[in-house]
């Protein structure tokens, strides 16, 4: 998650003091990993300096919260056309995954059997976000659907490079 | 290897349904090589593996359709495969419940008689048997198709009627080949949301046949058949 266009998002809404922009960042995005007030107030002051973000008067009263911040029209822009744009497809576990079937094959080892383990425990992941999703937060079944998706991906190329053994075998062993 | 019972040395009492050994072919083509599987009372046991792998054989062979070549099949210890073609159809009727990968709706009957065929065959009375067919369509999103030919259906819709036909008589085993094949991501997980809720509440068994693991992991459990044998997914260690 982009913390600092998240925040213009939560500010396009409506503008609002640090301490709710943290409170609404945690519901929403931050449940595994909720956003330290330090890099609230941070990310705030950065995109008010570029203008992004504008502090509003100062309220009465004591605490480090009495600035309300509102987005500002090039902060509005920024953050529209990162809205538009994909992010870019990234295959991230794959590689850990290739390395070690093909450190397999190379070293005499099964690979099957790594493939097999390595099977079981995306199987066993994806069985824990299962039970997770069958509770009744939308929010966590649409985190644990993501992650489903992305372990079944993983599994399908699994599959596709278990049929292709033989042949990626032989490609080492020459 | 665990779950592998070698043919004589277990206790079968402890499993409901045991495949020991079980050699099956279609002349010249072997669909099964000698495969083992042990499935608990309550469990649900998802059957993963490629195409023309032997899911479906094993499959109907565990469910008393087919009957093995060589080895047997037993449910609570008792061998069914050896039971006559009567005996094994009532087995069918009365314990077990069937979701097919082809071809399993009745034409010409309505989506509701199709779903109410385990009643009326059990003997329930016809307007008994329909008034609980209903009461599946709006689970499973395809109520106002009660009256529609099964042959007007889509493959989807066609899917969930043999689902609720499955599951209907409340089975002691549902055997279910692809349930979600032809469903998209959102009614496939509805589908196996009742799946799940139907074997907790009941205490239904459950063998499900597929080859996505987003629907296998709602099983507790999950072999893979490989040319014709049933392998558990965790080896004892990465030896070479
Ligand atoms: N009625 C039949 N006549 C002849 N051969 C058959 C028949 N049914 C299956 N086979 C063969 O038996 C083998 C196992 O088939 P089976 O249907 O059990 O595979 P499967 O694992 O269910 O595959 P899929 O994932 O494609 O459904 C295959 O080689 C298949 O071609
Ligand atoms: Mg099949």
């Amino acid at each position: 998650m982009s913390v600092p266009f998240a925040l213009l998002g939560l500010l396009e809404r409506e503008p609002s003091h640090g301490y709710d922009l943290k409170r609404d960042y945690d519901s929403y995005f931050g449940r595994s990993k909720p956003l330290p007030f330090g890099q609230v107030y941070a990310t705030l002051g950065r995109l008010s300096r570029d203008g992004k973000v504008s502090p509003g008067e100062i309220e009465p009263g004591d605490g480090p919260d009495r600035k309300r911040f509102a987005i500002t029209e090039a902060g509005k822009q920024e953050f529209e056309t990162w809205l538009r744009e994909p992010v870019e497809p990234e295959p991230h576990l794959q590689t850990v995954l290739f390395e070690k079937v093909l450190l397999a094959l190379m070293l005499g080892r099964s690979a099957e059997q790594y493939l097999d383990t390595q099977r079981a425990a995306h199987l066993r992941r994806m069985r824990e976000l299962t039970e997770l999703k069958r509770q009744d937060s939308l929010i966590d079944a649409l985190l644990a659907d993501h992650g489903l998706f992305h372990l079944e991906a993983d599994l399908r190329w699994m599959d596709m490079t278990a049929a292709r053994l033989p042949s990626l075998a032989s490609m080492v062993a020459t | 290897m665990r779950d592998m019972a070698a043919p004589g040395d277990v206790h079968s009492a402890d499993y409901l349904i045991e495949a020991r050994d079980v050699v099956y072919d279609f002349g010249e083509t072997p669909a099964l090589r000698g495969a083992n599987l042990s499935i608990r009372e309550g469990e649900i046991l998802a059957v993963m593996g490629p195409s023309g792998s032997g899911k479906s054989t094993l499959l109907h062979c565990l469910a008393a359709i087919l009957v093995p070549k060589h080895g047997g099949i037993y449910l609570s210890g008792q061998r069914v495969d050896t039971l006559d073609e009567n005996e094994r159809s009532a087995l069918r009727r009365d314990t077990f419940g069937f979701v097919f990968q082809f071809g399993q709706l009745v034409p010409e009957l309505t989506a509701e008689e199709n779903v109410a065929l385990p009643l009326l065959l059990a003997g329930l009375r016809r307007d008994d048997a329909l008034r609980r067919a209903r009461e599946w369509f709006e689970r499973l999103g395809i109520d106002g198709l009660e009256r529609r030919r099964s042959g007007e259906l889509s493959g989807g819709q066609a899917q969930r009627v043999a689902l609720a036909r499955g599951l209907v008589a409340h089975p002691k085993v549902l055997f279910a080949d692809e349930p979600t094949g032809s469903l998209d991501s959102l009614t496939g997980e509805l589908v196996m949301e009742l799946v799940v809720t139907a074997a907790r509440q009941d205490g239904t068994t459950v063998v499900l046949v597929t080859h996505e693991p987003r629907v296998a992991a709602y099983a507790g459990r999950e072999v893979i058949v490989r040319d014709g044998l049933v392998n558990s997914l965790v080896h004892d260690a990465l030896a070479p």
